[in-house]
């Protein structure tokens, strides 16, 4: 997973909410700040719209990490969608972690509309610790993998149910 | 096992219930059994043998079981709590089912066996050490003896959990794409789960397909996650989607996984009390947030 390439440069797929984070983001535009281009950012309503599977499908189509940004606590502008994201993401986040896929890759983050530079600091920030992880080729791979024999998991066979493998 | 006989004829004799809906015994070891006539309830059992989570009858997916009329479901701990998680989510009217509780001490793990079996450490079903359910508070008539602890597994799940959780993340993701790329598709995780309730589940969408249709580990992966998630704060562990699955792999550490998550992090623990929010449809405005910038 590792790439001592220095030509790497990370595929970040930013989700944000419309009302906060994409209006940072602009400010942080606006203001002229010098920040890594590697992130695409898609727009939405609030976090409370971002499915998990939003994050999912970036990782299938390419994406080396996300970010995920939104109003801070009692900002939302729908009064509520940020808190109800903060569960899923808390739980996503701890399920995947589970599975395998690096945390590292994703950043969680509240940016309101002032905090153009804060806005920057984030990408900057995940732009940084996706590089040095590498490309994500894990899991873009995963669809040319052929299945894997039981020995790729035979270290931890007795984790299988019961008379089973 | 007679009370339960006599209190099943005696609801079909009144007419309180259409059906009931227990165990039998089949030719490999317990099955489900429906019962409308009187005299059948001599048919009923249960004993180690009867792990099947009978609350998936109940399920607003199987609408053509509702037309048997009103049921009285046998139900033991983990059972009920499949049902309080119907009713919970407004999926049940409670009027449409009479509950008939059974004491429990553990079940099988490998419950195909022609005769009852006392458990053993090595035979229990390793979810059922420190059950907290084995009376089912819920039910309207609760039947069987006291029965004793069920024994510890040599390994329990928690422990399994925390073994999978030990490995350094790449040896992770090996492990759970050796065990996904297993995965034929074929979704018995989900036909057999009570609480896998969408009229349309989000695997067989295709406009946009959130979740690749093809068995490759990509879509594997995508799809047991999914599966997983939705099930946050909801499954009751009663580990009938591991016990269906024809290729062996083990949902019930994925399951635990995210139970501990839920517990540690919104002191929420799956009950059988129908009243009880559920966590991802509720938050609390000082939720731990530690790991957003």
């Amino acid at each position: 997973m590792k790439s001592a390439d220095d030509s790497f440069e990370p595929r970040i797929t930013a989700f944000v909410c419309n009302w906060c984070t994409y209006t940072g983001a602009d400010l942080a535009g606006t203001s002229r700040l010098h920040m890594a281009s590697n992130v695409r950012i898609i727009r939405l309503p609030c976090t409370g719209r971002i499915d998990p599977m939003f994050i999912v499908k970036a990782f299938e189509r390419g994406a080396d990490g996300v970010i995920v940004s939104g109003c801070h606590p009692a900002d939302c502008h729908y009064t509520s969608g940020n808190y109800h994201a903060r569960r899923r993401f808390a739980l996503f986040r701890e399920l995947a972690a589970f599975l395998g896929i690096d945390p590292e890759r994703m950043t969680f983050s509240w940016v309101s509309a002032s905090e153009g530079a804060k806005w920057r600091d984030v990408v900057d920030d995940t732009v940084a610790r996706v590089r040095a992880l590498g490309p994500f080729v894990a899991y873009q791979q995963l669809i040319d993998l052929p299945a894997l024999t039981g020995e790729s998991y035979a270290s931890v066979a007795g984790l299988l149910p019961g008379g089973d493998g | 096992m007679n009370e339960l006989r006599q209190l099943a004829r005696e609801l079909l004799v009144d007419e309180k219930v259409d059906v009931v809906i227990g165990w039998e015994d089949g030719r490999r070891g317990a099955r489900p059994a429906f019962v409308t006539a009187a005299d059948d309830a001599e048919r009923l059992i249960f004993d180690t043998r009867c792990v099947h989570n009978l609350a998936t009858y109940l399920s607003p997916r199987r609408s053509h079981l509702a037309e048997l009329g009103k049921v009285g479901l046998v139900v033991k701990g983990c059972d009920a709590k499949a049902v309080a998680g119907l009713l919970r989510e407004a999926q049940l009217p409670r009027d449409r089912v009479v509950l008939i509780g059974v004491r429990c001490g553990g079940v099988l793990e490998v419950p195909d066996l022609p005769q009852p079996a006392e458990l053993t450490s090595e035979t229990v079903a390793p979810r059922c050490f420190r059950c907290d359910v084995r009376e089912p508070h819920l039910a309207d008539h609760l039947v069987g003896e006291e029965r004793p602890d069920p024994p510890r597994p040599p390994m329990t799940i928690d422990e399994r959990v925390a073994a999978v959780d030990a490995l350094p993340v790449e040896q992770r993701w090996e492990f759970w794409v050796g065990q996904f790329s297993k995965c034929v598709r074929c979704y018995a995780c989900r036909q057999v789960c009570p609480l896998c309730v969408c009229d349309r589940c989000i695997a067989d969408k295709s406009l946009p397909q959130w979740v690749e249709s093809a068995s490759h580990p990509r879509g594997n992966l995508a799809w047991n996650l999914v599966r997983a998630l939705h099930l946050a704060g909801r499954c009751v562990n009663c580990g009938e989607c591991e016990r269906f699955c024809p290729v062996g792999i083990p949902l019930s550490l994925v399951n635990r996984k995210l139970q501990q998550v839920v517990k540690q992090r919104f002191g929420y623990v799956v009950s059988d009390d129908p009243e009880a929010a559920t966590p991802v449809g509720d938050y609390r405005l000082d939720d731990a947030q530690e790991f957003i910038r």
